[in-house]
C-alpha cells in the first residue's frame, strides 16, 4: 500500500535525485561522440549496470529489454528499459487520498539508516501539516533511542520510546494507543537493525506487524524496507529475507550521494516486484526525496557511455 | 561468511576439478563462471577483471590446458590467485609506542562505534589498557553509544560535549590516557555518508593531533562495487593501514575485501562476525581463500575454542583422532562439544569452518534453532557412563530405556546414534582434527591435496553424470 500526502516530487528535487545518483557531469561530448555511432556498445552499457551494483543477471536482463527498445542511441533505450522496470504501476496509488490512519513501519539492517529515515519523514509530515508521531521502537542498539529523542526535540515531533532493552511491540502497542487517543497520523516505527538472517529476530518483526494490526486494523500500514545505497548484491538478500517476516511494500534508499548509483535497487524491483518509494541524498532534515523513476534512471547512468 | 561466493566457485569448479584434461574451451567458461561468481560477491568488476586475467595467465604458465589431472591443478591456481589478491598473509597491530593510538575510519552506518569496542576487548584480553575515545563530533548520541558499549565490556570512555572540535578532543583524550594510566587509544571518528571536505579536516586534524601509526578502515560486508572507491578516497586523506570487514555474520557475500585488498592495497585486519563485543576474527588470507573454495579452516576453529575458554585440543582434537586411546570419537565427546559450542555462539560459524561441513552450516543453525542440541544433551545424559564410551553397547532395549529417560521417542536416539557413527567416519576421512594441524593452519594434510583441501564427496549420481558428460 502506498502513501499519498507527499508524494509529488518538485523539479528541483528530481534534479537532486540525478545529481545525487550521477558520478560526475563531464559526460557530454562523450555522449555526442558516442551518438554517432552506429550499434550501441551494449557491453560497456552492462558494464555501467553492473558497477551500479545491478548484479550480473539483472544487468543482462536489462539490457536484453533495452535491445527489443526501438530508436535512439543505446543510452536512450536502455534509459527507457530502466524507467520501465521501476515506474510504479497504477494499482499501487490506490490509496492515494484515504483519510484513513496512517502507520509506517521502518526495517533493514544495522547501520542502513532506519533512525535518520524515521526524522525525516516526521519532518516531511509536518511540513505537509500532518501530526506525526515517532516510535523509538529500537530497544536493542545502545543509544538508538536517545538518536531518535534527540531528532524529534529538533523537529519538535512527539516520540512515543520504548524501554532500552524492553519489548518493541510494547512500545508499538502505547505508540498505537495513544496515536488513537490524540488522533496523530502517521505513526513513524523506528525498528532495531536486524540481519535477515537471524529468524529469532525476523520473528520479531513479524510480531510487530500483528500488534499493530490488532490495535490499528482499519489503518493504511506501509512497511518501508531501508536499503543503505552502498549496498551490493546482499541487498537483493536483505530486501527477500524481510519481505518473508514482515510483508516488505516498498524500499527507501538511503545514502545515495555516497556516490553510490543504488544499482541493487533494480535487481529488487525486477526480482521481488518492490518499488523505491523514497530515496535519501543528503544529511539534512530535508533530504529525503520521493522516489522518482526517469530522474533515479538518469543519475543511475551518469556519464556512462 | 563468503558462502555465496563459494557455493558458486565451488560448484564451477567441482565440475572442472574432477576432469583429467582441461581443454581451451573448458578453461575459458570455467572462467566465465568464477567471474559472474564473483560480480555477483560484490566484487569490484575492475578487480574482478584482473583476477580473471591473473588465473588465465597461471593456468597458462603451468600448462594446465591439455595437461594431465589439470582439474586439481585449476583448483591450485584459483585458490592462489584469490590468496594473493586477499594480501599475502596477515600482520600483527603496531602498536609498540607507550601510549599507541588505532584511529578507525568509515562512512556511516559501516559499524566504526561497535567495532571500536570489539577492538577494545581484544587488545584488554591480550593485555593493553585501552581508552575509547569518542570523536564524533556531530551524530547525536554516538558518544553515548560509546559510553554504553564501553563501560558493558569495563573499558573507560573519555568524551567532550557536541561540538568540540575534533583536535582538541584527540589532545585531551592523550593527557586523560596519561592521567588514567591507559596505554592504548581506540579513536572512534565520525560517519558520513560521504567522504565530504569536512570529515576530510576532521581526519587531518585528528591525525595531526594523535598521529595514529593504526589507521583503520572499517567497511560493511554488504558495500557493492563502491567499496574500492571508497577505500581510495580515505587512502588519499587518511591512508589506512588496514581494513576491518564488518557485519559478516549475515549472509553478504564479502566480496569487498577482495576489492580493498586487491584493488586498493590495503590489508584486510580482522572480521565483525556478530553483535557481541567478542564476535571479532583476526583475518587469514590463506584461510578465507580456503574458506572460499572449502578447504575448511581449522585454525581458526582453534582459536574461537580457545577464546571460549575451552581447550581446542582436548575434546576436538585428541578424542577424534585415530591412535588416541579409545581411538574414536564417544558420546562423552559429543556431549562436551554440544556444550562448547553453546557458549562459543552462532554454531553454523563454527560448522562451516570444519573441512567438508560448509554446507552443513544452514542445518545447524537450524538445528539450534529448533532446540535440537538441547535434546541431544537430554538424550546423552540418559545414558550410563559405559554407553557413552562405548555406543555398541546400545541395544533395542537400552536404547528404549534411553528414549523413556530423556521423554523423547526412540527414533531420536537411533537418529543421534547414527549422527555420532557419521561423525566418526568424518573425522576418520578428514584425517583427524590433530592439535599440530590446527595451530599449522589446516596445511599438511595427508593425501594429495595440498593446501588441506579435501574434495567434496560427490554423489553417485553426479559421479555418473559427469562420466557420461566426459564421454560425450
Amino acid at each position: 500500500m502506498k502513501l499519498a500526502f507527499w508524494r509529488k516530487s518538485t523539479h528541483e528535487e528530481k534534479a537532486s535525485i540525478s545529481a545525487a545518483a550521477a558520478p560526475s557531469g563531464r559526460g557530454v561530448l562523450q555522449a555526442i561522440r558516442r551518438s554517432l555511432s552506429p550499434e550501441p556498445d551494449w557491453s560497456a552499457l552492462e558494464r555501467a549496470l553492473i558497477e551500479s551494483d545491478a548484479g550480473s543477471a539483472t544487468a543482462g536482463a536489462i539490457i536484453s529489454a533495452a535491445r527489443e527498445e526501438t530508436g535512439g542511441t543505446g543510452r536512450e533505450r536502455l534509459r527507457s528499459a530502466l524507467v520501465a522496470l521501476m515506474r510504479e504501476d497504477a494499482r499501487a496509488t490506490a490509496s492515494e487520498g484515504s483519510a484513513n490512519q496512517q502507520v509506517i513501519l521502518l526495517v533493514g539492517v544495522n547501520g542502513a539508516g532506519k533512525t535518520t529515515s524515521a526524522a525525516k519523514l516526521a519532518a516531511r509530515a509536518k511540513a505537509a501539516s500532518l501530526h506525526p508521531v515517532l516510535v523509538a521502537a529500537d530497544t536493542f542498539r545502545a543509544a538508538a533511542i536517545d538518536q531518535l529523542r534527540l531528532l524529534a526535540t529538533r523537529t519538535e515531533t512527539a516520540l512515543v520510546a520504548g524501554r532500552p532493552g524492553g519489548d518493541p511491540s510494547a512500545a508499538i502497542h502505547d505508540a498505537l494507543t495513544q496515536a488513537n487517543a490524540r488522533g496523530l497520523s502517521p505513526v513513524i516505527i523506528d525498528t532495531a537493525g536486524r540481519m535477515q538472517t537471524k529468524s529469532g529476530l525476523m520473528d520479531e518483526l513479524t510480531k510487530m506487524r500483528r500488534v499493530i494490526q490488532k490495535l490499528a486494523p482499519d489503518a493504511d500500514v506501509e512497511v518501508l524496507l531501508v536499503i543503505d545505497a552502498t549496498a551490493g548484491q546482499n541487498g537483493l538478500a536483505q530486501a527477500s529475507g524481510f519481505n518473508r517476516a514482515a510483508g516488505v511494500d516498498g524500499v527507501i534508499l538511503t545514502k545515495l550521494d555516497a556516490g553510490a548509483r543504488g544499482g541493487v535497487a533494480l535487481a529488487v524491483r525486477r526480482e521481488l516486484g518492490l518499488p523505491v518509494r523514497w530515496v535519501g541524498v543528503g544529511e539534512g532534515g530535508s533530504d529525503l526525496l520521493p522516489f522518482d523513476a526517469e530522474a533515479f534512471a538518469d543519475g543511475l547512468l551518469g556519464d556512462a557511455v | 561468511m563468503f558462502d555465496a561466493l563459494g557455493n558458486r566457485l565451488r560448484a564451477s569448479l567441482r565440475r572442472l576439478g574432477g576432469r583429467g584434461r582441461i581443454s581451451e574451451a573448458d578453461l575459458e567458461a570455467g572462467l566465465a563462471e568464477i567471474r559472474t561468481a564473483l560480480i555477483d560477491a560484490d566484487v569490484s568488476l575492475t578487480v574482478t577483471d584482473a583476477l580473471i586475467a591473473s588465473m588465465r595467465q597461471r593456468a597458462h604458465d603451468e600448462r594446465i590446458v591439455g595437461g594431465i589431472g589439470s582439474g586439481d591443478r585449476l583448483i591450485g591456481v584459483v585458490h592462489a590467485a584469490l590468496t594473493e589478491a586477499l594480501g599475502g598473509s596477515g600482520r600483527a597491530l603496531d602498536l609498540r609506542e607507550r601510549t599507541a593510538s588505532i584511529l578507525l575510519l568509515g562512512l556511516q552506518g559501516a559499524g566504526k562505534t561497535t567495532t571500536a569496542a570489539k577492538l577494545a576487548l581484544r587488545l584488554l584480553r591480550e593485555g593493553r589498557r585501552p581508552l575509547l575515545v569518542a570523536a564524533d563530533p556531530r551524530r547525536p548520541a554516538a558518544a553515548e553509544q560509546l559510553a554504553l558499549l564501553g563501560a558493558s565490556i569495563g573499558v573507560p570512555v573519555h568524551r567532550e560535549p557536541i561540538g568540540t572540535p575534533v583536535a582538541e578532543i584527540g589532545r585531551r583524550a592523550l593527557e586523560s590516557a596519561t592521567r588514567l594510566g591507559r596505554d592504548l587509544l581506540i579513536i572512534d571518528s565520525s560517519g558520513r555518508t560521504t567522504l565530504d571536505q569536512e570529515l576530510m579536516r576532521e581526519l587531518s586534524d585528528l591525525r595531526e593531533a594523535v598521529k595514529p601509526r593504526e589507521r583503520i578502515l572499517v567497511l560493511d560486508a554488504a558495500t557493492g562495487q563502491q567499496a574500492l572507491s571508497v577505500a581510495e578516497g580515505f587512502k588519499s586523506v587518511a591512508d589506512p593501514t588496514g581494513l576491518i570487514l564488518a557485519k559478516l555474520d549475515g549472509d553478504a557475500r564479502g566480496g569487498a575485501a577482495l576489492s580493498i585488498a586487491g584493488g586498493a592495497g590495503i590489508p584486510v585486519l580482522f572480521l565483525g562476525t556478530g553483535e557481541r563485543p567478542e564476535a571479532l576474527e583476526r583475518f587469514h588470507p590463506d584461510r578465507i581463500a580456503g574458506r572460499i573454495l572449502e578447504m575448511g579452516d581449522l585454525a581458526t576453529l582453534a582459536e574461537i575454542v580457545r577464546e571460549a575458554g575451552g581447550d581446542p585440543s582436548a575434546p576436538l582434537a585428541e578424542k577424534g583422532a585415530p591412535g588416541s586411546s579409545k581411538g574414536e570419537m564417544s558420546f562423552s565427546d559429543l556431549l562436551d562439544q554440544l556444550r562448547q559450542m553453546s557458549s562459543m555462539g552462532p554454531i553454523g560459524q563454527i560448522v562451516k569452518m570444519i573441512p567438508g561441513m560448509g554446507g552443513m552450516a544452514a542445518q545447524a543453525e537450524e538445528a539450534v534453532a529448533a532446540g535440537e542440541l538441547k535434546r541431544a544433551e537430554a538424550i546423552i545424559l540418559s545414558m550410563t557412563p559405559s554407553e557413552r564410551e562405548n555406543p555398541s553397547l546400545l541395544s533395542i532395549p537400552r536404547r528404549r530405556r534411553i528414549a523413556a529417560g530423556a521423554g523423547r521417542a526412540i527414533e531420536e536416539v537411533n537418529r543421534l546414534v547414527k549422527r555420532l557413527e557419521e561423525m566418526r567416519l568424518l573425522i576418520r576421512r578428514t584425517g583427524g582434527l590433530d592439535p599440530a594441524r590446527l595451530a599449522g593452519g589446516g596445511r599438511g594434510l595427508p593425501g594429495k591435496h595440498a593446501g588441506g583441501y579435501i574434495r567434496p564427496k560427490e554423489d553417485k549420481k553426479a559421479k555418473k553424470a559427469r562420466r557420461k558428460g566426459g564421454r560425450r
